[in-house]
């Protein structure tokens, strides 16, 4: 079941499917900016979280960037994207304004659920992100309906739904599975097992730690990928895609991956040694993953940094919209409870 | 000799159609043999003989209708023994008929008031009426509905080839097929789940519970995906859903197939409340719920399926969410009431009436938004509230009530109001303890007596 692990760009078309998951150097320096822009948005959320102007829970991406960038690669139009409250990542990878998502976390009415969502519930139908769920498992069924429609409406698209390797032991993953399975939906389950669930390794949580084997018993096929290489993360997407889009049904795609900050922010994270992350963070870093195959697809420093100085540009730009941005209005209270009747 | 009877076979089942003796006087039957077909209003099915012996004689026969549970029907001559006199009595013999364990208590059959004790004023007059169950209002609001927008469609636990456990969804897998009458395997929270998430992607799902107890695994999704998620997106995320199934109490089937849920979702904002009494607001408060562009919490009571009432023949008859209607009215005593209690406390006025005791009952139909303008306007006419839920009272849509009384009405009551529900117990399996826990019109009556000072 298992695939290899790192597949080069320069493969071209994998043998599986046909699909096409050459990637160019244009394309890497996309990628390259796309999950700088997540690590240093990030960041700097940590920034703003321990000055106060971010509250409650938040959960930062950083480590996982290969995960949300190459699978974006693959999705199409209309394609939709779930996941749980790990999200900022996935939200910037679906193409939402920077300004708005920081701005939701500082709980402003310019953030993208005007301020009432924060940093777990955030939505945005025009990119195709569907949220953002703080209950741990809920957006998997959730998801599996979003791809209920889209066999309904016959429209091609395809959900993918993430998790963490932790809701992978939820129930109702498993009755979304069976029904994926039964009824043949467009759905690609990314499980991004970064190997703690909070607080609890994977070893002491799940019996089956090959998460891409739990949808054996359903006959949906899995493969684990090494998800700190946005190459192979492509890749495993573009096949995973090409299964359920053609009508064959779900495909579970296991990222094996690693968060270097703390579950949330309120997490010292004294569950792991500091050699372990550093380990992680000097030998499969996904940035510098990708910084090397830029080099050697000729891709220069000086490239890089005009890219950096972008990426800069952003997060300024967003973390001074969320420190600008007005609270909401007070009237806003009472707003966006019901929908008025009028169909 | 033995009996054979008419056997109750479904927990709510009070009487039935004899469809077709398979034997005749005189045949031989051994244990097992299938003797005749019954149709309930749910399902026609096969009785199988208990004992040996030869049929002597037939005493209901095939086509009859209306056969109450516990009929004799047949009457049974152990091999060897000689052929009995035609008016024997009925004799215990043996082992109790397999088929009717509810002899000694027969399913409660809850008060009916046929009809609204004076004009309804949402009914124009000279509208046609025609005699429908609440089951057939039911399955003739969804039909309507699928007729009418193609992003409607019904998922649940055997909903289709089954034609719903209940039969609520009867036929509508023929007209509509198995894209958008969808049997589901029996994982609630996983279906509910589904159901929003294609909600959100712009569909409008019904999601049946073969019974709101079941909907306690799924419950997460109602409340924390459905329910919140316009909020949390800021406006940007609907989920137009219907959740439905049968509430409350059923007969006999204990704790945990046994409660009334208005009080739960009633507590949530970002969902609506549904809890019809009969045919008409079943029907009309269900294409309104399919319709609105919110998650509706549509609760329904088995033992009012098979219940007939008038219902206006119109072409499209919808009942605005959110109205109480006054369906009896008085001066004395306000007594409210939603979904089967409504029968209850119409019966109650009934009883009251004899003692000169006029009350007004107002049917809630909707808990939430509840109109609390209409039970207030009653209490300034009658003084006196009391309030009736078949779920518990703690906490309760009693307690709301008269908590907004409290609050608005206060200088009109001339009385503390009272509140009728069930006893503070898990609902019990034996049949008088079972009476003991739940409301009835006896508790009632004495509650309205007491607030009138009588």
């Amino acid at each position: 079941m298992a695939r290899t692990r790192k597949a080069e760009a320069s493969e071209g078309k994998t043998p599986e499917t046909g699909v096409n998951a050459f990637v160019g150097k244009d394309e890497l320096l996309k990628f390259y900016q796309d999950m700088l822009l997540i690590r240093r948005f990030e960041e700097r959320a940590g920034q703003l979280y321990g000055m106060g102007l971010i509250g409650g829970f938040c959960h930062l991406y950083i480590g996982q960037e290969a995960i949300a960038v190459g699978m974006q690669s693959i999705s199409q139009k209309g394609d939709q994207i779930i996941t749980g409250y790990r999200d900022h990542g996935h939200m910037l990878a679906a193409g939402m304004d920077p300004r708005e998502v920081m701005a939701e976390l500082t709980g402003r009415a310019g953030g993208s659920s005007k301020g009432k969502g924060g940093s777990m519930h955030m939505f945005d139908i025009e990119t195709g992100f569907y949220g953002g769920h703080g209950i741990v498992g809920a957006q998997v069924s959730l998801g599996t309906g979003l791809a209920l429609a889209n066999a309904y409406k016959g429209n091609g698209n395809v959900s993918y739904a993430y998790m963490g390797d932790g809701a992978a032991n939820q129930g109702q993953v498993y009755e979304s599975f069976n029904m994926a399975q039964l009824w043949k939906l467009p759905v690609v389950y990314v499980i991004e097992n970064n190997q703690y669930a909070m607080g609890t390794a994977v070893e002491r949580s799940a019996s089956e730690t090959a998460f891409h084997k739990r949808g054996i018993s359903f006959r949906i096929p899995g493969e684990e990928v090494d998800g700190m290489d946005v190459i192979a993360v492509r890749e495993a997407g573009a096949r995973a895609t090409e299964h359920a889009r053609s009508g064959q049904g779900p495909y579970i795609l296991e990222m094996k991956t690693y968060r270097y900050r703390g579950h949330s922010m309120s997490d010292p994270a004294k569950y792991r040694t500091k050699e372990e992350v550093d380990e992680v963070k000097t030998t499969r870093d996904p940035i510098d993953h990708i910084k090397e195959r830029l080099a050697k697809a000729g891709v220069t420093e000086d490239d890089l940094k005009s890219v950096d100085a972008e990426v800069k540009r952003i997060v300024a730009e967003a973390a001074e919209f969320a420190r600008t941005s007005p609270e909401p209005d007070p009237s806003e209270l009472y707003t966006d409870v019901y929908l008025e009747a009028a169909e | 000799m033995t009996d054979i009877l008419m056997p109750a076979l479904s927990p709510t089942m009070e009487e039935g159609t004899l469809a077709k003796w398979l034997v005749k006087e005189g045949d031989t039957i051994k244990a097992g043999d299938v003797i005749a077909e019954i149709e309930t209003d749910k399902a026609t099915m096969e009785v199988e003989a208990v004992d040996e012996g030869v049929i002597e004689a037939i005493l209901v026969p095939a086509g009859s209708e209306n056969v109450k549970v516990n009929t004799l029907i047949a009457r049974l001559k152990g091999e060897g023994e000689a052929a009995s006199a035609p008016a024997a009595p009925a004799q215990a013999t043996g082992e109790p008929e397999k088929a009717a364990p509810q002899a000694a208590t027969p399913a409660p059959a809850g008060p009916i008031s046929a009809a609204s004790t004076f004009a309804d004023p949402e009914i124009a007059a000279g509208t046609p009426m025609k005699k429908i169950t609440v089951r057939d209002a039911l399955r003739d609001a969804m039909a309507e509905e699928m007729r009418r927008d193609d992003r409607v469609f019904l998922m649940g636990e055997e909903v289709a080839q089954y034609q719903g456990a209940y039969k609520v969804s009867r036929e509508l897998l023929q007209e509509f097929g198995d894209k958008r009458v969808i049997d589901t395997p029996i994982t609630e929270h996983g279906f509910a789940g589904m159901g929003v998430g294609a909600a959100m992607a712009g569909l409008k799902p019904i999601v049946e519970f073969m019974t709101w107890n079941f909907a306690m695994q799924a419950i997460d999704q109602i409340i924390n995906s459905a329910a919140k998620t316009l909020y949390m997106s800021g406006g940007q995320i609907k989920s137009s859903i219907v959740f439905r199934g049968p509430n409350g109490a059923a007969s006999r089937v204990a704790a945990q197939h046994s409660q009334d849920y208005a009080a739960w979702y009633g507590n949530v904002p970002g969902l609506k409340v549904i809890a019809p009494y009969d045919a008409a607001d079943a029907k009309g408060l269900l294409k309104a719920a399919i319709r609105d562009p919110n998650p509706v919490v549509f609760l329904e009571h088995e033992m009012m399926y098979g219940h007939e009432f008038d219902i206006p023949d119109v072409e499209d008859w919808v009942v605005p969410i959110g109205k109480a209607k006054v369906r009896r009215e008085g001066s004395d005593v306000t007594l409210v009431a939603y979904s089967r209690m409504v029968g209850f406390a119409l019966k109650a006025a009934e009883e009251l009436e004899k003692e000169g005791i006029q009350a007004e009952v107002v049917d809630l139909r909707t808990i939430r938004p509840m109109d609390h303008a209409t039970i207030l306007e009653s209490v300034k006419k009658t003084n006196r509230l009391v309030t009736v839920e078949e779920g518990w009272g703690p906490m309760g849509v009693g307690a709301e009530i008269v908590a907004r009384i409290t609050e608005h009405g206060f200088d009109y009551l001339d009385a503390p109001p009272l509140r009728v529900h069930q006893e503070d117990v898990p609902l019990p399996y034996a049949a008088n303890l079972e009476a003991l826990s739940l409301p009835s019109v006896e508790k009632i009556v004495k509650a309205a007596k007491t607030v009138s000072y009588r």
